[in-house]
């Protein structure tokens, strides 16, 4: 694996709120490497946006406690975002790192063309007049595979599909060539087939401008056809990280392994049932002492001296390049997995 | 767009007609008698009969109507010989009581009002959204609350008493000369003259309106803060400063300038109250004076008209120019 | 031979859209719902799946009457209630109910739990055995919700929460049919698979008719006996879930399935994938002959003026397409 391009070390993002301090990302750490794309996975609370939105410094530094090291490693050097000056980490937005976000509906400004947002994303950081930016827009819509580009150039967004305003999210997102693309649910809010688009032109686009990708979504079935690392999150914290497969084939945490027996498959008709995970997410603001998944865990008896109940697991590696927060053994965790009779 | 225009055209063309029908069957069916009215005290039945038939007030409402109109576009006869005269295009009516035509008396009166309106008109937008915008960004620190502040005040105090108490602080502090209140000096001939006879006027009126559009701003500049898109927009790499002119700013704004629009218009009619404090010989006052003082049916007839008229225009304007900023209403 | 609990034929939506200012209004006609034939038989669960724009939603309130029908008729339990009106229908309702999709949208926020399930019977005027109170903390516990929290609101549970008072509500008066539409869409993973088993529990329980309401083919593939693809108004393929999963016939559905991710790396790797060129066009502007023709990559000149008929393949599989896909 290549030299990383983007190294997240111990970041951790605290709101105040009137009822407490909510630690959305607690103590995250990864890293990303050029033509890689990381997925990361959680539902809602489990503090996936939060991350890359500091990562971008798009939180409002007033609001948000934000400690820990977000390191990209540019050509001139590395530049921390998180502790760099704003201004600084600004000029780093729609350069060298991009985001993308989940409904492309909201996401572009009524008034102003397509023409003239993609422009001005542009001219931010070339030389170039107003005719310049519209060709070089012409020229993304094109590599979206957006047909008529030269006409559409001039639309307005409302005048767009859903699938197509996410291509040109994307067209926004890449005109500067960045080294780093944060796509954020980018395709919960399409149809299924458009989605398939939407992908395949993400991975095309890694490809041809070599990009580290983040992938933030809580569909395991797109994390498989896209990912080649996951990190899986609950509860603020990462639970489980570990290659594509290892992720799918030996999951290492009881919520990874509940996640994955508890989703229908398209590929498996045989009538099984479904195997829920009891409970739900609980509350950032009253985080439970210990492990935070404990009270839905059906492992957690396993445990001696009800560890599970006093003590927050650390993120080990159980197995070469596979980390996972949990006390049971790389053992206890194989029998969790042929216990729970999935088919994995 | 172009099939947009000429259908609200039509549409304007038709309420307007609309409008100045509704108003003169209005006026022809009050309990008043117009003619009698046209007299003194030194009235003699044979006077007011000789002027009902002058001013064309004996023939059926209709035919009245359509003199009316006819009178618009090619002015107007009243009577015949000697005791007659003549309205010039266009011809609303002839005032008794001021021995002249009513379109005279608006053409003299028209741009004081004018010029009240347009003063107040630039100060409250600047005041009030700019106090919004602040608001807004400073929200809940002192800026947010003391804007609460001046809010409420505005909205509270009605403009008879702002008025005078503005009237009254400038004549304490004599940054005014009484003599010279409500003497019309136009603004081609003598601008620091005309200013300094509207500056107190303008305030008056503009702290009123400048209240809800600080409070107006402030509402949809923190809505559209929060929009998809701002959060786009700096992702993208903007400056906030950019980001507030050009992406905040246009879409919060756009909503402020149908209403805008629309106070200017009620305000063209005539600020009644504002120009009879500040002796203002606008639309305001002439109005009135027309109903309170003069019964003087053939200006309130027109004054009612008018105001009227401004605001179906400025609607049609306001809508035109509310296509041209935001594109997705401009479908059809 | 049993009756089906649900029978539609020729049924059309076609909803008016205007545009334009007083003089010039567009009349545009957006043909929801565009000529459905369908049965659901007592204890039987048919998905209905198609993408945004394809009618299934509309298709869901038409059956209720929440809309009334453009063309054609619906025939509940055997009675015709094309035509009822809202009074006659009352009655019925009892029968068949709806779940909807947004939990947080679907229940009213100023009422407890308890008046929420309660009203059901209220409306209908049925008081049940033990009381009103009692059946609703009866309900609440079958659902999986805690009876003691009968007084709270809304706003105090979460969201699959929420959806199991939905359900609670929908079964309380033991309907025959309820029309499911998208009810786990909104909710997290994890929880999802709790609703579901829920709704497969209830199933069996009271041999309920699940019109079931989706886009997500994995979980329509999971609750499902029988599965019914729609497009843009029209029925593409109507199969029994096995037929329908293993070997689409229609290439619609081949497409649709292989988009569907599967949360397994290695067969996405080697799956095949039909990625469909183009947009799905405007319900205002169906394409004319097969709905699908513009993005199909079998596409011959018969698809572009021919519509294709929906006829029986055999085994239940019905099918619209000129050229089908090999079994």
């Amino acid at each position: 694996m290549s030299q990383p391009f983007l190294e997240v070390k111990n970041l951790t993002v605290s709101f105040p709120t009137e009822d407490g301090l909510v630690r959305a990302s607690n103590d995250i750490s990864f890293t990303v490497a050029r033509g890689e794309t990381l997925a990361v996975v959680g539902e809602s609370g489990s503090g996936k946006s939060v991350t890359s939105l500091a990562v971008m410094g798009l939180h409002d530094r007033r609001s948000a406690q934000i400690s820990g090291q977000a390191i990209l490693h540019l050509e001139n050097g590395p530049i921390d975002t998180i502790s760099a000056p704003v201004d600084v980490v600004r000029k780093l937005r729609g350069k060298s790192m991009a985001m993308i976000f989940q409904d492309p509906m909201s996401a572009l400004h009524p008034y102003y063309t397509i023409g003239d947002q993609i422009s001005e994303a542009w001219r931010l950081y070339n030389d170039g007049d107003k005719k310049a930016g519209i060709k070089r827009a012409t020229e993304m819509l094109d590599l979206v595979g957006i047909p008529g580009a030269a006409k559409r150039v001039l639309e307005y967004p409302h005048q767009f599909s859903g699938g197509m305003r996410q291509r040109v999210m994307i067209a926004m997102a890449l005109v500067n060539n960045p080294s780093l693309l944060i796509a954020d649910e980018p395709t919960t809010a399409l149809d299924v087939t458009v989605q398939s688009q939407i992908l395949e032109l993400l991975k095309n686009m890694q490809k041809e401008f070599n990009m580290a990708v983040i992938l933030i979504t809580h569909d395991l079935g797109v994390v498989a056809e896209v990912a080649d690392r996951v990190s899986v999150m609950y509860a603020g914290k990462i639970v489980e990280q570990a290659g594509i497969d290892d992720i799918y084939y030996q999951p290492d945490h009881p919520y990874t392994i509940g996640l994955l027996n508890s989703i229908p498959r398209v590929d498996q008709l045989e009538g099984r049932r479904l195997i829920a995970i009891p409970g739900q997410p609980p509350s950032l603001i009253s985080l439970p002492a210990g492990c935070s998944f404990r009270s839905r865990c059906s492992f957690a008896s396993q445990v001696p001296n009800n560890l599970c109940a006093s003590a927050v697991p650390d993120l080990d590696e159980k197995i070469g390049g596979h980390f996972s927060r949990c006390h049971l053994t790389e053992e206890q965790l194989k029998k969790a997995r042929v216990s729970t009779g999935a088919q994995l | 767009m172009l099939k947009y225009l000429i259908r609200r055209l039509a549409a304007t063309a038709l309420v307007i007609t609309l409008v100045s029908m509704s108003v003169f069957v209005i006026f022809a069916y009050l309990p008043m008698d117009p003619a009698r009215l046209t007299c003194g005290k030194a009235c003699t039945p044979n006077i007011i009969e000789a002027n009902r038939h002058r001013l064309g007030l004996d023939v059926p409402v209709q035919v009245q109507y359509g003199r009316f109109v006819k009178g618009l576009v090619v002015g107007r006869h009243y009577g015949e010989g000697v005791a007659s005269f003549e309205c010039p295009a266009p011809a609303f009516g002839y005032s008794f009581n001021k021995h002249a035509c009513v379109s005279t008396l608006i053409a003299d009166a028209f741009p004081v009002t004018f010029s009240l309106a347009i003063g107040a008109f630039i100060l409250w937008l600047l005041l009030g959204v700019s106090l919004g915008v602040i608001a807004a960004k400073r929200q809940g620190k002192w800026q947010d609350k003391a804007s609460t502040a001046f809010v409420l005040v505005g909205i509270s105090l009605p403009t008879f008493i702002s008025g005078i108490l503005i009237l009254l602080l400038a004549l304490k502090f004599k940054l005014f000369d009484p003599i010279e209140m409500g003497r019309w000096v136009s603004p081609f001939t003598d601008p620091i003259g005309w200013a300094r006879n509207f500056i107190f006027p303008w305030i008056t009126l503009a702290l009123a309106f400048a209240a809800t559009y600080t409070r107006f701003t402030r509402s949809n500049v923190l809505e559209t803060a929060s929009e998809d898109y701002i959060r786009t927009a700096r992702a993208k790499g903007l400056s906030e400063k950019v980001i507030l002119r050009k992406h905040t700013l246009r879409a919060a704004l756009a909503p402020i300038i149908t209403i805008a629009g629309l106070d200017f218009a009620g305000l063209l009619g005539g600020a009644i109250i504002t120009e009879n404090i500040f002796n203002l010989p606008g639309l305001g006052r002439l109005s009135i004076r027309a109903v309170l003082v003069d019964y003087d049916l053939p200006v309130i007839l027109t004054t009612t008209l008018l105001a009227a008229v401004f605001v179906v225009v400025m609607n049609l304007v306001v809508d035109i120019l509310y296509a041209y900023i935001d594109p997705r209403v401009r479908v059809a | 031979m049993t009756e089906p609990i649900l029978k539609l034929e020729g049924l059309k939506k076609y909803f008016e859209s205007t545009s334009g200012g007083i003089f010039n209004k567009k009349k545009g006609i957006v043909k929801a719902v565009d000529g459905i034939d369908l049965e659901i038989m007592p204890g039987e669960t048919v998905g209905l799946v198609g993408e945004s724009g394809c009618g299934k939603t509309t298709v869901g309130r038409t059956v209720l009457k929440l809309y009334e029908p453009t063309e054609g008729t619906i025939t509940f339990n055997g009675q015709d209630i094309t035509h009822l009106s809202a009074h006659e229908m009352k009655p019925l309702r009892a029968q068949m109910q709806m779940i909807f999709q947004d939990p947080y949208a679907s229940l009213n926020p100023r009422h407890t739990v308890g008046t929420l399930i309660g009203a059901t019977f209220e409306i209908q005027g049925i008081t049940p055995e033990g009381g009103v109170k009692h059946e609703v903390e009866r309900l609440m516990e079958r659902v999986g919700l805690n009876p003691e929290h009968v007084n709270r609101y809304p706003h105090e549970f979460s969201g699959g929460q929420r959806q199991r008072i939905g359900v609670a509500r929908a079964i309380a008066l033991k309907p025959k049919l309820i029309v499911a539409d998208e009810p786990v869409s909104a909710l997290d993973v994890s929880i999802q698979a709790q609703v579901v088993n829920l709704l497969d529990d209830l199933q069996e329980e009271f041999n309920l008719s699940y019109l079931f309401v989706a886009h997500d083919l994995s979980v329509v593939q999971h609750i499902s006996d029988r599965v019914v693809v729609m497009y843009l108004g029209k029925i593409m393929e109507d199969a029994n879930k096995h037929d329908l999963f293993r070997a689409p016939r229609h290439p619609y559905t081949k497409a649709l399935l292989s988009a569907v991710p599967v949360p397994d790396p290695k067969k996405s790797r080697t799956r095949e994938k039909i990625i469909l060129q183009g947009d799905l066009p405007s319900p205002m502007n169906p394409p004319a002959g097969c709905v699908f023709n513009t993005r199909c990559w079998k596409v011959q000149e018969q698809c572009r003026v021919e519509v294709p008929p929906l006829i029986q393949i055999g085994n239940g599989h019905r099918l619209a397409c000129h050229f089908p896909e090999p079994a």
